[in-house]
């Protein structure tokens, strides 16, 4: 093996633990928040709510969406309601 | 208040037996009275790696179920006074471990016992659950390989949540990473994790890393812990751990490959 080999050789191997590192990093990063979970008082929140919009308007449970979203260090409760076709 | 410690992986095979016996051994060395207790039920191999295993009568199971006293099943190891193994059942299934059962033999245990060393099965079912849920303290051992690291964060997660610490809002279990079978000529070449790459990924305190070595299957073969082959590299960083774990500050050692032969050497031998 040359010198340039051995040199090429010796960084391309360095990349595999390199992969490795950074392919945990991501997967890890990606586990971690599914960890945490969706908060179980979600099922319950979208229970009420519909009971309530109901109340006014002629909504399904699945025309009401609600998920939590995680950005970093920020949380966005994203609550969409979709409503019945008043001409229909 | 004895203390109980679980060495935990979530992968199997990385080294958690091992460092059970070496910990423990090491641990009663340093002249406090140590029990370790196998929680591989089905599956005991700590009496073997002890080199306990044609004295066992009763095992865990046995004195949860009250067939047996805790002390007709502790068995006393052949090198350290100090020392009791507990072993697991050979015959029953993970089930047999119930949380009401595990909790009152280490209550009786803690009465006597300064440090309680808890071999953890793989996985995270039942019997790993078990072994973690009353500790105060965790070793998670894990090797320079990516299944075993994301595996290492998994329990952390559980270590968090489905502890009895977790459960009662105390402390947390205290964590500590150690890293086995760490090759440093490969991680040199960039072929394996190295210690800063695991230790960025886990984020928890390391306490030791061990390297890779024949000697651990040396020692396996004679039912004699390497900790006590005192001349080898594993039974030093082994040492280093129980160390650590006491409180030491020491630096991290066999980090570095040996040195290759030089030219000369390698053409003449030496
Ligand atoms: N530092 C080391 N160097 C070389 N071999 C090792 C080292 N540590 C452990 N081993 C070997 O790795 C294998 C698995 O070790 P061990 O039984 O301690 O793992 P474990 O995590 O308890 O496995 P399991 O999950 O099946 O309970 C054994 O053959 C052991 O000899
Ligand atoms: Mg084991």
């Amino acid at each position: 093996m040359s010198l340039i080999d051995r040199w090429l050789g010796r960084s391309m191997e360095k990349q595999s633990a390199a992969v490795a590192h950074e392919r945990l990093q991501i997967i890890l990063t990606h586990e971690r928040n599914g960890r945490t979970g969706t908060p179980d008082y979600l099922p319950a929140l979208q229970k009420e709510l519909l009971a309530v919009i109901s109340k006014y308007v002629a909504v399904s449970a699945e025309n009401i969406k609600v998920q939590l979203e995680r950005q970093d260090q920020l949380e966005v409760l994203e609550v969409n309601i979709v409503l019945p076709d008043s001409r229909g | 208040m004895a203390k109980i410690i679980v060495v935990t992986s979530g992968k199997g095979g990385v080294g958690k037996t091992t460092t059970s016996a070496n910990f423990a051994t090491g641990l009663a060395l340093q002249g406090h009275r140590t029990v370790v207790i196998d929680f591989d039920v089905g599956l005991r191999n700590l009496d073997l790696i002890m080199g306990c295993e044609r004295r066992v009568v009763y095992d865990f199971i046995n004195v949860i179920n009250k067939e047996a006293k805790l002390n007709q099943a502790l068995i006393k190891d052949k090198h350290c006074d100090n020392l009791f193994v507990l072993p697991a059942s050979q015959t029953r299934d993970k089930e047999a471990l119930t949380r009401e059962g595990v909790g009152e033999v280490l209550a009786e245990l803690a009465e006597e016992f300064e440090y309680i060393v808890c071999d953890s099965p793989a996985g995270i079912e039942s019997g790993a659950l078990m072994a973690l849920y009353y500790a105060d303290e965790a070793l998670v051992v894990t090797n320079p390989e990516v299944s075993s690291v994301r595996d290492s964060d998994r329990i952390l997660g559980i270590l968090a949540s489905k502890s009895r610490r977790a459960e009662r809002n105390e402390e947390p279990i205290k964590e500590h990473l150690l890293i086995t079978r760490y090759a440093p000529a490969r991680v040199d070449k960039g072929e394996m994790l190295s210690v800063e790459n695991i230790c960025d990924i886990l984020c928890i305190p390391l306490i030791g890393v061990v390297p890779e070595s024949q000697a651990v299957l040396l020692a396996s073969n004679e039912g004699v812990p390497v900790i006590h082959k005192a001349d080898t590299d594993v039974a030093q960083a082994y040492q280093d751990v129980v160390s650590r774990f006491m409180g030491d500050e020491l630096p991290m050692r066999f980090l570095d490959a040996p040195p290759k032969p030089g030219l000369l050497k390698r053409l003449f031998g030496g």
